[in-house]
């Protein structure tokens, strides 16, 4: 929300940005208890905690290196069972795993039923995955504007962070500026994929999983149909055919080779510089929305043309996403209200 | 000729029965040999929670749990001990029991055996019915698949080794329990029964001479609620519909075979807490609608105590329910009628309009695919969620009247449920440890590389598609244990979590009541800096998912953010999902009475993880000197069945986290 420039006191308290700090390192080191306060602090929109925050993030970012991996697809595909089997997968492998769950807010209400974490079978129950929810409480019917900083927290503690959510439209396309690698998880004989492909929401998954293989016939002719809609389609990342992979989330077959590609994905992004190319991508997308979410189109072109927003937004990579929305939004305001050029050391 | 004389003969009742177990093996024999000695004409065991689902006494699931809502049975020869001076060959036993079914029935065939009796002569039913388990009374264990092939080969075994056996009650009761409507009760019972047949009538061995045979012996448990015109109705309707799939989908001819055969017990769901003394009225106007029209009467039926609703009956309790049913049957001239309703238009109009109800509902569920497919895409569920919360609404708001809850409320203290009174038994504690000792006892003395041996044996016949029973008995015999037995089959086939079905619960009609909490939640989320947010959970064995659904849908409807974590939870589990989602306040539901082990438990897990701070309140089945202690311990509030005002306990709970982050 908009910060009120009246407010905001002329000195920080030095104690709090301490404390943030030294909670930042415990979630670095991997303390779970530290990991559930910092994604507690990322949520408080309190505007007295406001510097503490964006310090928090500050000291964070620069180690959120963990893996985001989004999962997609369309409801009945499969989509809780193949996760619950991804996250026992990377356990045996002896990795640490995440998951962050986004479900819908109630617009009426406020209020929300998150997680049906119950789904997420055996591998919720292992002490070792960190699962949370969250509600997304976006106005614009888009992903909550927490889902970026809590994923900064749980990949500077964790090796591997997904991202689920409930795969209804707006969000999804969302995701894609959170996460590093898409999955999309596919049902066969559903019908659903003729209508993906014209809805062109096959050109953004990274790695196609054709699920319930044990319907035979019916699923290898899903994954042949998908295989030739990609050859022939766009595609985000026009450099590299996203293998389309078949197996049974349920009786746990092809789950292996699934990861596997998942971590061939990740050296993939590594090796070419994708995966930097998309982290900026994605955060300049994530701060266009919230500045677009707070000031709309008019507050917006206080900034100057896109091309000046880009520049703006990537002139200090290392600074934290929150902490760039603060400036700009400073910026904004002051350009509103008309009042002194003083944009905080941007 | 006097009049006495010339009444007309009158029909012999249906089956007395009274569902009990609890403690042991041993306490249970004599309650049930003291409740024939009665007039009870036949038994209705209850299990504890451990044996449904599979866990040895001595198992960590099975902590606060053992003897509670049943009898504790882990191997044979606990079963020996319940039917002790009991001859199995003259006895019909009701067992109520599912996931584990088919152990349980072969410790019966097995204890029958050891009394002399051969397995052909026993009369008797085994629930056997996972589907409404995933629905509303969680002590599933298995995924759908592999309970579907479960209950189809205790089925397929029985009809040729137990004829007199029913293999299945296709429950409708538990539905009603869940807030099903008369329509939902018999859409989703007959779904049910029809993927159990269509299961069956795919076995290779299986032709139309057997299938005839298996359709005689599927029998259904319903329920009968307040409402007994339309409930007598709902049942006209069923026995029409039975047969209808009888001759249209199966093709069975024989008239006998047609009939719907079933056993009630009247509703639970509507006993309540305050005037306690007002639901033995209920459950006789309830026995009405399942015994008054002679076409549509019940088989057997089992009447609750008055007291449910505050704890286990004791044997007075039981005896009254008891004399109710022989009031009805032997004082009364009702059997000495023919149907009392055929041709009346009033009946026959509305058990059509609820034929017609019915089959439509019936056929979406079919056209989804079925009764599994219809539980696992979560679709029956919400359907139950929804009509439980609007009735739940109906008496928030007085629409529905209950007397002596939201009407009429005023009363005189009742001396039945006086201080000190002793209105409900209580399960000694002690009991769960002596339990414990006698399984170790059992286990020094039995043949433990026959046991192996026997165990090694049912791995294989499953593996390799075998029928469940011939190994299970083998097993039993050999001195296998309940939770060995279990652990074989979860290996092969797995454990199951089942949709909660509260995820695409719609959001209520905004009341003046529930917008003030509304506006509270807000101001406190303000004041907190993001929004609140509870965890709600159920700790221990017990399934009975309702009341935390409701719940969890109420804390949205007021503008929480829950978790709704579900059922068969550990303390840690609850522990470990309150700090990872950084909840404010912790609501745990339980119903078995373990609430006094289980919740200490969670409430000192929780200081131990630097959470103390973190507010508990408890809803359930839970005796007032039992709430004081749970209090003293830090609980913050406790909620019983007479809380129906959910909106006022949201309400409660914004205090309490109030109440929490001060200073």
């Amino acid at each position: 929300m908009p910060a009120d420039p009246a407010s905001r006191p002329e000195t920080t308290d030095a104690d709090a940005l301490a404390a943030a700090r030294a909670l930042a390192e415990r979630v670095c080191a991997g303390e779970r208890s530290a990991i559930s306060q910092a994604l507690n602090a990322v949520d408080d929109n309190r505007e007295s905690r406001r510097e503490a925050r964006l310090a928090l993030l500050d000291a964070v970012t620069p180690s959120a290196k963990g893996v985001r991996i989004g999962v997609t697809g369309a409801p009945g595909a499969g989509k809780s069972t193949l996760l619950d089997a991804l996250v026992s997968g990377l356990r045996e492998r002896g990795r640490s795993v995440g998951v962050l769950a986004v479900d819908p807010s109630s617009q009426r209400t406020g209020g929300a039923l998150l997680g049906d974490r119950m789904r997420l079978g055996s591998s919720a129950r292992d002490a070792g995955v960190f699962l949370r929810s969250l509600a997304a409480r976006d106005q614009l019917g888009g992903l909550s504007e927490v889902t970026g900083p809590s994923l900064d927290v749980l990949t500077a503690a964790l090796d591997f962070v997904f991202v689920e959510t409930v795969g209804v439209g707006q969000s999804e396309a969302q995701v894609i500026d959170v996460v590093d690698t898409l999955v999309f998880v596919a049902q066969p004989a559903a019908g659903d994929l003729i209508q993906f492909m014209k809805a062109g929401i096959l050109e953004w998954p990274d790695l196609f999983f054709v699920n319930k293989s044990d319907l035979g016939d019916v699923a290898t002719r899903a994954a042949a149909e998908l295989r030739a809609g990609l050859d022939l389609g766009h595609r985000r990342d026009p450099d590299r055919v996203p293998p389309v992979l078949t197996g049974s989330a349920r009786d746990g077959i092809g789950i292996d080779a699934l990861i596997d590609g998942i971590e061939e994905h990740t050296a993939y992004l590594a090796a070419t510089g994708l995966g930097e190319t998309r982290r900026r991508e994605g955060r300049r997308a994530r701060i266009e929305h919230a500045l677009q979410v707070r000031y709309g189109r008019f507050g917006m072109a206080k900034l100057g043309s896109a091309g000046d927003v880009a520049a703006l937004v990537l002139a200090d990579p290392s600074a934290s996403v929150d902490r760039v929305i603060d400036r700009l939004s400073r910026r904004i305001e002051r350009a509103l209200t008309g009042g002194p050029e003083d944009d905080g050391g941007a | 000729m006097s009049s006495i004389d010339s009444r007309p003969e009158r029909d012999r009742p249906w089956m007395f029965r009274t569902y009990s177990g609890h403690s042991s093996a041993k306490a249970s024999n004599a309650l049930y040999r003291s409740n024939l000695a009665k007039g009870q004409t036949g038994l209705s065991v209850a299990f504890d929670l451990p044996t449904q689902t599979g866990y040895d006494s001595d198992h960590p699931l099975s902590r606060g749990e053992v003897g509670k809502v049943g009898v504790p049975i882990c191997h044979i020869d606990d079963m020996q001990v319940l039917f002790d001076e009991i001859p199995l060959e003259k006895m019909n036993t009701s067992m109520t029991i599912n996931a584990t079914a088919a152990w349980l029935l072969s410790l019966y065939i097995a204890t029958a055996e050891r009394q002399g009796t051969d397995q052909s002569a026993l009369r008797g039913t085994t629930q056997n019915d996972i589907i409404k388990e995933y629905l509303s009374r969680g002590t599933f264990v298995f995924p759908p698949e592999a309970s579907m092939r479960l209950t189809s080969e205790i089925v397929s075994y029985t009809v040729d080794h137990v004829p007199n056996w029913n293999p299945m009650n296709v429950c409708s009761y538990h539905l009603q329990e869940a807030g099903a409507t008369p329509v939902q009760e018999i859409a989703y019972s007959m779904a049910n029964a029809i993927s159990i047949l269509d299961v069956v009538r795919a076995m290779p061995e299986v032709d139309d001479e057997t299938l005839s045979r298996v359709f005689g012996r599927i029998s259904f448990f319903l329920n009968a609620g307040i409402r007994f015109v339309e409930e007598m109705c709902k049942c006209r309707a069923m026995n029409q519909l039975w047969e209808e799939i009888g001759r249209e989908r199966y093709g069975i001819t024989n008239e006998k075979m047609l009939r719907l055969r079933y056993g009630v017990q009247v509703n639970s769901l509507g006993l309540t807490e305050a005037q306690p003394e007002n639901n033995i009225i209920r459950i006789a106007l309830e026995a009405l609608g399942v015994t008054l029209s002679k076409k549509a009467r019940t088989r057997s039926l089992q009447l609750p105590a008055w007291n449910e609703a505050l704890g286990l009956p004791r044997p007075w309790d039981q005896q009254l329910s008891l004399r109710t049913q022989q009031i009805l049957a032997y004082e009364t001239d009702l059997l000495e009628y023919g149907d009392l309703f055929d041709g009346s238009h009033v009946v026959e109009a509305k058990t059509a309009a609820l034929l017609e109800e019915a089959r439509a509902e019936l056929q979406t569920v079919l056209d989804m695919g079925g009764a599994v497919t219809a539980v696992e895409n979560a679709y029956m569920k919400q359907k139950l969620v929804e009509s439980q919360t609007d009735r739940l609404r109906a008496i928030e708001s007085g629409e529905m009247t209950v007397v002596g809850v939201n009407a009429y409320e005023e009363a005189v203290d009742s001396p039945l449920v006086e201080e000190g009174a002793g209105s409900i038994l209580k399960v000694d504690e002690s009991a769960e440890r002596e339990q414990i000792a006698s399984l170790e006892a059992f286990r020094n003395r039995r043949n433990a590389a026959e046991a192996e041996r026997a165990l090694k044996n049912l791995e294989d016949v499953i593996r390799n598609g075998g029928n469940i029973m011939p190994p299970s008995i083998e097993a039993a015999k050999a001195g296998v244990t309940t939770g060995e037995w279990s652990q074989v089959l979860r290996d092969v086939f797995g454990e199951y979590r089942a949709p909660t079905g509260v995820v695409a619960a719609p959001v209520a009609e905004v009341s003046e009541d529930v917008s003030q909490v509304r506006k509270r939640v807000d101001a406190l989320s303000e004041t907190l800096g993001r929004r609140l947010k509870i965890l709600v959970g159920k700790p221990g064995l017990d399934g009975h998912s309702n009341g935390a659904e409701q719940i969890a849908v109420k804390a949205r409807d007021v503008g929480m953010e829950v978790v709704y974590d579900g059922i068969r939870l550990t303390p840690q589990e609850i522990v470990q999902s309150a700090q990872d989602e950084g909840v404010h306040v912790i609501g745990l539901s339980i119903l078995s009475g373990s609430h006094g082990v289980l919740v200490t438990d969670v409430v000192a897990q929780l200081k131990d993880a630097g959470m103390g701070e973190i507010p508990v309140v408890v809803g359930g089945i839970i005796p007032d000197d039992d709430a004081e202690k749970l209090e003293a311990a830090g609980v913050r509030r406790v909620y019983t069945p007479k809380d129906f005002d959910l909106t006022r306990i949201m309400d409660e709970i914004v205090d309490v986290v109030a109440e929490s982050n001060e200073g």
